[in-house]
């Protein structure tokens, strides 16, 4: 027998039978239905919460990546401008104090360029272009005087603009670098000259990449038209088109973009315009690596939440099983009881009504009985009627056939009597001829021969007279509808210990199978439902063999025959 | 010896009396309890033999009421009922009991075993 042969609760094995009880008693419906609401209820609610807490930590999350990424933008924005503003002050401040003709003197620029360079760094050279473009003076690495700038976009600028910031380009020295150029109005000779610086664009660079960015983000800048002004790790070489999508309008404020580029990879993207610049400060964070966090939480919960589940599913399993094995044991109790209540009922009305008949049927009975008698007497005794032998003869079968019909009817008595009664002293023998004498007609009938193996030596006992007719009655009865005509039938008994009474009921019909010995005994299970079979019998002679306090076992082969065999306590059965 | 038979069914009774008389027992019949007992302040009976249900008084009221007028009377119970109740107080009464019909030899022995008792 397997482990699950040991746990599987009753109910799995019952047939739901059918009719419109169908559903009353049809257990296993009533378990997976219990199972089902049970779950869904327990089930729900919880992959709910564990959804929307899921949604809610991965927003809380995304909101706060934005965040920081956009703070880190907004920083790297201040320092650039902060950058930039410096170095454009200081031309604001030598114009102010020096004036162009001091700065145009060679000697003096290069003392300005080298203070320049010692208190703000950054700056390579500086010139002087006058109004048409040409390069007026110079001081720096490079021999760029009398260089025509007039072309070019940020001397345009600054002539309209009065300052400027120019992009990073590679120019005539074929560097990358930014100029940044002060329109400075000579007072004395009426005319208009540039100040002109060129910053190193190294500062910048190293401003940009010591930026704290976690999670591995590239953080470089951009002009309005997306080329790349300083060394970006990922996105693009110097000075090309950036590989993330279109530039942003312009906007006082930061702004953060989540983007997917062409192979599938998310970014979030940091912009912030710098202010009186053509540069945009760009933060590019992988939001994948951003949000690995996630994925742990995301562990976790899905973890946690099979662990639940798995241990509501196991918990409410077991409590259906246990609650609908409990139904099914109480029904089974239920009907049981309602069976055998109806049946000593119907047994009590039966007895009455034989009573009553025994009675009305015992008083003329005794009348014809006397009378007869009588006439007898009267051709015996008196001289006047002649001792006729032919009308003696018939008067004496008339009494014997009183005396048949007497014997039946005290039979009749006797048997609805028991039924009221409790306990009574019991000779074995008596009550099985009785019981059997009520079948005996139709044994002969169908020639069915029945074999009685009584000792006459077994001791008496006290018992509860009907129910043991009963039981005995069902029994052979039952053994009756198992054989065909002409079987036999074997009754025997036998007092096995001092206290222990056994009888058995053997017959040579058609047997029981197998698998449906161990069901015999439930009540509603018959195999002669159609023929109008109610699948009470058995189970009803169980129930009384149990009131009695004895035990009841089956042995039996298809197509050999069956033997009951019944064990009854001597002494002290148990009140029922 | 005389016998007192008492039952309601009078062509039973009367046949039964004079079946009894055959067989040299002098029986008086009557078909209710009241007669009964007019009848056995007369006569002195040895032996009544009552029926068990009859109208108005049963046989068990009847005995009493013979009895306790005529201590040394004996009692036989006929009865065409055979309720263990029945059976249980007739012989709680200390009387014998036979249920109907009856052979009328078992009647005799049991009269004469009865008043047998008595005498010696």
């Amino acid at each position: 027998m397997s482990i699950f042969d040991k746990i599987k609760p009753q109910f799995l094995e019952t047939d739901s039978g059918t009719g419109p009880a169908k559903n009353l008693f049809d257990y296993r419906r009533i378990w997976r239905k219990a199972v089902a609401v049970l779950a869904l209820v327990a089930l729900v609610p919880l992959c709910v919460l564990a959804f929307i807490d899921y949604n809610v930590t991965r927003h809380s999350l995304e909101s706060e990546t934005l965040l920081r990424t956009a703070r880190t933008t907004s920083n790297a924005r201040r320092t650039v401008a902060y950058f930039l503003e410096e170095r454009t002050k200081a031309l604001d401040f030598l114009a102010e104090h020096q004036g162009i003709d001091k700065l145009r003197d060679c000697d003096n620029l290069a003392k300005v360029l080298e203070s320049l360079k010692s208190s703000f760094g950054g700056f390579v050279d500086i010139g002087i272009i006058d109004s048409r473009g040409r390069q007026v003076a110079y001081i720096g690495p490079h021999d760029l005087l009398g260089v025509d700038y007039s072309t070019q976009d940020w001397f345009e600028n600054t002539m309209s603009q009065g300052t400027s910031i120019s992009n990073v380009f590679l120019g005539f020295r074929d560097t990358p670098h930014l100029v940044v150029a002060r329109k400075v109005y000579d007072a004395k000779t009426d005319k208009v000259y540039i100040l002109r610086a060129t910053l190193d664009t190294g500062q910048f660079n190293a401003m940009l990449t010591s930026l704290d960015l976690s999670g591995g983000g590239d953080a470089f800048l951009v002009n309005k038209e997306g080329v790349i002004q300083t060394p970006s790790k990922t996105h693009g070489e110097l000075l090309k088109k950036v590989d993330l999508v279109d530039i942003p309008e312009f906007s006082e404020k930061t702004s953060v973009r989540q983007v997917r580029t062409t192979d599938g990879t998310e970014f979030t993207v940091g912009y912030a315009y710098v202010l009186g610049t053509p540069f945009i400060v760009m933060v590019v964070k992988e939001t994948a690596a951003m949000l690995e966090p996630l994925k742990a939480i995301r562990m976790e919960l899905l973890w946690m939440l099979s662990l639940c589940v798995a241990a509501i599913l196991i918990v409410i399993t077991w409590v259906a099983t246990y609650m609908v094995n409990k139904i099914y044991i109480a029904d089974q109790t239920r009907a049981r009881t309602l069976h055998r209540m109806e049946h000593t009922n119907r047994m009590a009305s039966i007895g009455r009504l034989a009573a009553g008949v025994a009675h009305e049927i015992n008083n003329p009975l005794a009348i014809i009985n006397e009378k007869a008698g009588l006439i007898s007497d009267l051709f015996i005794y008196r001289k006047e009627y002649a001792h006729d032998e032919r009308l003696l003869a018939n008067i004496n079968s008339i009494l014997d056939s009183v005396s048949r019909c007497g014997r039946i009817t005290k039979r009749l008595l006797s048997f609805a009597r028991h039924i009221d009664v409790e306990m009574a002293s019991i000779v074995f023998k008596d009550l099985a001829d009785e019981v059997v004498d009520f079948l005996r007609k139709e044994a002969e009938y169908r020639s069915i021969s029945i074999t009685m193996d009584i000792p006459d030596d077994l001791p008496e006992f006290v018992s509860d007279r009907g129910k043991l007719q009963q039981i005995f009655l069902n029994l052979i009865n039952n053994a009756f509808q198992a054989m065909n005509d002409g079987g036999s039938l074997y009754i025997a008994a036998r007092a096995i210990t001092e206290d222990r009474l056994i009888f058995s009921v053997q017959d040579d019909g058609c047997g029981i199978p197998e698998a449906d010995i161990k069901r015999i005994f439930d009540p509603f299970f018959s195999t002669k439902k159609k023929t109008g079979g109610t699948g009470l019998g058995l189970s009803i002679t169980y129930g009384l063999v149990q009131e009695l306090g004895g035990t009841m076992a089956v042995e039996s082969e298809v197509g050999k025959g069956t033997v009951f065999t019944i064990t009854m306590p001597l002494k002290g059965a148990r009140k029922a | 010896m005389r016998v007192l038979l008492v039952d309601d069914e009078v062509e039973l009774v009367s046949a039964m009396a004079e079946r009894l008389g055959y067989r040299g027992l002098d029986a008086d019949w009557t078909d209710n309890g009241e007669d009964a007992i007019r009848m056995a302040a007369e006569t002195e009976y040895a032996v009544a033999v009552l029926d068990m249900k009859m109208p108005r008084m049963g046989g068990l009221e009847l005995r009493e009421k013979l009895a306790f007028h005529h201590p040394g009377m004996r009692f036989i119970f006929l009865s065409g009922h055979g309720s263990e109740s029945d059976f249980k107080a007739g012989c709680a009464a200390g009387c014998s009991y036979l249920i109907k019909p009856i052979q009328l030899e078992d009647l005799v022995d049991m009269i004469r075993e009865v008043v047998g008792e008595e005498l010696s």
